[in-house]
């Protein structure tokens, strides 16, 4: 078969395709069952976490689509007829960002800019010599006179990029009421006025809100793009913008995938010690404690520092570059998760000894019950609001440790884009004069944009599912810097 | 009491030993002493003569666990286990890879982490406990609300913010104090303020929320509507009965951090050039210093275990009530 390109699926890639598909089946199955279905439409209802949801959806779908992973085919067959694959790895994302990915530029340029940012001897049209900032290749190089001409041309593009976004944003608008009229069964008419006076259950309103504030800070960036380097170039010329749009899915698998990792272990360790008790509850504790003595960073430090020995050692493993990256994030996330489900599993256990003395259960197991039925009917379903929470929990927390990790030299692979790697590049450039200040703002600006988000979601979630529990699942942020979670009796 | 604490000790024997069988494991066997041999002296095209006698120099060229080939009990005590990870529990922490002592450098370089660790800690415990008390006391009103989503806002933000924005703005911009940087004695101060603040500022986010939810529970409980009754202000109610009653769940998260205070904080202290326990262990980390990171490994779960005694007879300070048996 010869395909324009062969799919490649890495492992994280693959996981994120679980993850997709493990939320999908339990929305299917949410939304057929009412009493699921209700502490998500309170989620639905609430204002915040709606805004919230808006911004992650966003960040999520750059996220996907730089997940889907090929190598696009090189012309010219070979001798056999079979096709010739690039040995690049390419995403859907990169194919939409080709205009911001192929302009590379020397060195430092500030947003917007025409010119490097570094001075350079050019040649003179007439044979002399002179230092100065030279032209960008790409960068505002459709200007005669940037000196002139360049503020103009901004600004028109700007407007025109607004522009756009207010037709996409009525066309998104005129959808929702169509859509809300249709399946209320409404007059368009009334349905635009409940939108407009927020006289909706789920706040339409403020989320077409968002979508236009979000549209109209994208839009014209995404138009400035084809033209400029909008949020200026790094040290070897990449477009900042692109980079930090790249980082999103790095910061978004650490999030999630760690979690995925941990919940495993946490679910069966913790349920079985709340219900069997006995030695099996010695043992679990005694795993867990020993685990969560050793200070959080240390622990983490450490295996990442011998994990990353071993894979140093097999470069073999891997075929190409962003393989080796990538085995190198699901390893940090398999570390963070084993390092970090001992909150979560203390939790359950305590939850499961709550349970198991629960009359419905004790009537299970005089009915001869068994084990095993007793904790997949029983159980497990009443203490997936607590494993639910803890996910939306750690989410954001997951991305700003990667941060810091990657700082510490012990977080994703330097060749992989993220928040972390950007922060560390972008770190010796403060001492430059002028300062260097693009791409630690951008990066630091859409990590808390995404952590906000992520954390205004949460909030959302636990109000509708469990109001009480964050007391038991958190701990004082300065605290948390040496434990993975507070230590209870 | 006396009963308790003993019991309590001998229970964190077998924690401990699990540590250390948990770091041998991970810094021995998965990564075998002759790896370990091979990083340090360069990758590639290493003589096996040279992994030999690195190792020899060392001690790792003996069994792991157990050697058939000794007598009696050396067949248990002339193995790396026994020599390099035994040792740890009479703080014996051997050598780093440059040749210093570990624990001579550890003792040297406490003072330093603890000038920094121990403000942020105390001044930062209090102006949480402070903020969250006032946004308790202006409860439901517009102040709390804003309260609450600055504190939303400050936890989103990353920590290296605080630190670069901070370093930018007050050494570079107002050239207040030194970017970083330590001297010894009281002259430290200048060059500890600027990261005591920020570390202070870090934490103030997510810690004043913690509180904040601590109080708001205990604020309907049944004595704090006695104590109104009696006609009490309502800042004594809530310094006087609200603080009080609510100090366990505080002390759960607080004391136990206090021995581990001493280890310091990795990202401030490399930030501000610090010598102490944590930039020792960045330091440690990224020349792949073994010995360094698993003497901190070590010491960091004996202070975790020393913190967990410490909460529990700072209940009974607390809380008359609980008894230690």
């Amino acid at each position: 078969m010869n395909l324009p390109f062969q799919p490649v699926i890495l492992t994280t890639d693959a996981l994120i395709f679980v993850l997709i598909a493990v939320v999908a089946v339990s929305a299917w199955y949410i939304g057929r069952h009412a009493h699921l279905r209700a502490p998500w439409k309170k989620v639905g209802h609430s204002r915040s976490g709606m805004i919230a949801a808006v911004i992650m959806l966003a960040f999520v779908t750059v996220g996907v689509l730089d997940s889907l992973h090929f190598r696009p085919r090189l012309t010219g067959d070979t001798a056999a007829g079979k096709a010739n694959y690039a040995v690049d790895v390419m995403s859907v994302f990169d194919v939409i960002a080709a205009p911001l990915k192929n302009k590379p530029e020397k060195t430092y340029s500030a947003p917007l800019s025409a010119y490097l940012f570094a001075k350079e001897t050019v040649e003179m049209p007439d044979g002399t010599e002179a230092r100065m900032f030279p032209r960008l290749t790409y960068g505002g190089s459709h200007l005669k006179d940037p000196g002139r001409e360049r503020a103009d041309d901004i600004i028109k593009r700007a407007i025109a990029g607004v522009a756009i976004a207010a037709l996409a944003w009525n066309i998104l608008l005129l959808c929702v009421t169509f859509w809300l009229a249709h399946w209320n069964a409404q007059s368009i008419r009334n349905t635009w006025f409940a939108i407009w006076r927020g006289n909706t259950n789920v706040p339409w309103r403020e989320m077409l809100i968002t979508n236009g504030v979000l549209f109209l800070v994208l839009v014209p960036m995404i138009v400035l793009s084809a033209k400029y380097h909008v949020l200026g170039t790094d040290k070897v010329g990449q477009d900042v913008f692109y980079l930090t749009l790249k980082s999103i899915r790095t910061g978004l698998v650490i999030g999630t995938l760690t979690t995925l990792v941990m919940l495993p272990f946490a679910l069966l360790l913790g349920i079985l010690a709340g219900y069997l008790r006995g030695w099996v509850d010695d043992v679990i504790q005694y795993l867990y404690t020993t685990l969560n003595s050793i200070p959080g960073v240390l622990l983490i430090a450490a295996s990442v520092l011998i994990l990353q020995a071993v894979l140093d050692r097999h470069q073999d493993w891997f075929q190409t570059a962003i393989e080796r990256a990538d085995a190198r994030l699901f390893v940090l996330c398999m570390i963070l998760g084993v390092t970090s489900w001992t909150g979560l599993c203390r939790l359950l256990r305590g939850e499961s000894l709550k349970l198991r003395e629960l009359d419905y259960i004790q009537a299970a197991r005089a009915f001869g019950v068994s084990d095993v039925r007793i904790i997949t009917r029983h159980i497990l379903p009443n203490v997936m609001h607590i494993v639910l929470i803890a996910i939306v929990m750690d989410f954001s927390g997951l991305i700003l440790a990667e941060a810091v990790l990657s700082y510490v030299g012990v977080g994703v692979d330097p060749t992989m884009n993220s928040f972390g790697t950007m922060i560390n590049g972008a770190r010796m450039e403060m001492a430059r004069d002028p300062m260097v200040w693009w791409s630690l703002a951008s990066a630091f600006a859409f990590m808390l944009l995404l952590v906000l988000s992520a954390n205004l979601f949460s909030d959302a979630v636990r109000d509708a599912f469990d109001p009480r529990i964050r007391g038991r699942l958190q701990t004082p942020g300065f605290l948390s810097k040496y434990l993975p979670a507070t230590p209870g009796r | 009491m006396i009963g308790y604490l003993v019991r309590r000790l001998l229970y964190a024997i077998p924690i401990l030993i699990g540590v250390n069988l948990l770091t041998f494991l991970l810094f021995f066997i998965v990564n075998s002493p002759d790896d370990m041999a091979r990083m340090q002296l360069g990758q590639k095209r290493v003589s096996d003569e040279a992994v030999q006698k690195w190792k020899q120099e060392r001690g790792y060229d003996k069994p792991s666990f157990f050697d058939a080939g000794a007598a009696g009990s050396a067949k248990l005590t002339n193995t790396i286990f026994y020599e390099k990870s035994v040792p740890l529990f009479w703080f014996d922490f051997g050598h780093a890879e440059d040749g210093q002592d570990i624990a001579h450098e550890i003792r040297s370089r406490m003072l330093p982490s603890l000038a920094i660790a121990l403000p942020v800690f105390v001044v930062g415990l209090l102006s949480y406990i402070t903020f969250a008390l006032l946004m308790a006391f202006f409860r439901a009103t517009y102040i709390d609300f804003m309260g609450v989503l600055l504190c939303i806002f400050a936890m989103s933000v990353s920590g290296l913010f605080y630190i670069i924005g901070g370093q930018y703005l007050i050494s570079k911009l107002w050239n207040l104090v030194p970017i970083s940087g330590y001297a010894s004695g009281l002259n430290a101060w200048k060059f500890l303020v600027l990261p005591v603040i920020i570390g202070i500022i870090g934490g103030v986010g997510a810690s004043t929320r913690w509180y904040r939810t601590i109080f708001l529970e205990e604020i309907n409980r049944d004595y704090v509507r006695t104590a109104r009754a009696k006609g009490l202000s309502e800042w004594r109610v809530l310094y006087r009965h609200v603080l009080h009653n609510a100090l366990i769940p505080i002390l759960t998260g607080a004391v136990v951090a206090i021995p581990l205070l001493f280890l310091g904080s990795l990202i401030t202290e490399s930030f501000f050039a610090i010598p102490g326990l944590g930039s020792y262990t960045i330091e440690a980390i990224n020349n792949q210093d073994f010995a360094v990171v698993r003497a901190m490994v070590f010491l960091g779960s004996v202070l975790y275990i020393i913190g967990l005694i410490l909460t529990d007879i700072s209940y009974t300070v607390a809380d008359p009530r609980i008894r230690l048996q």
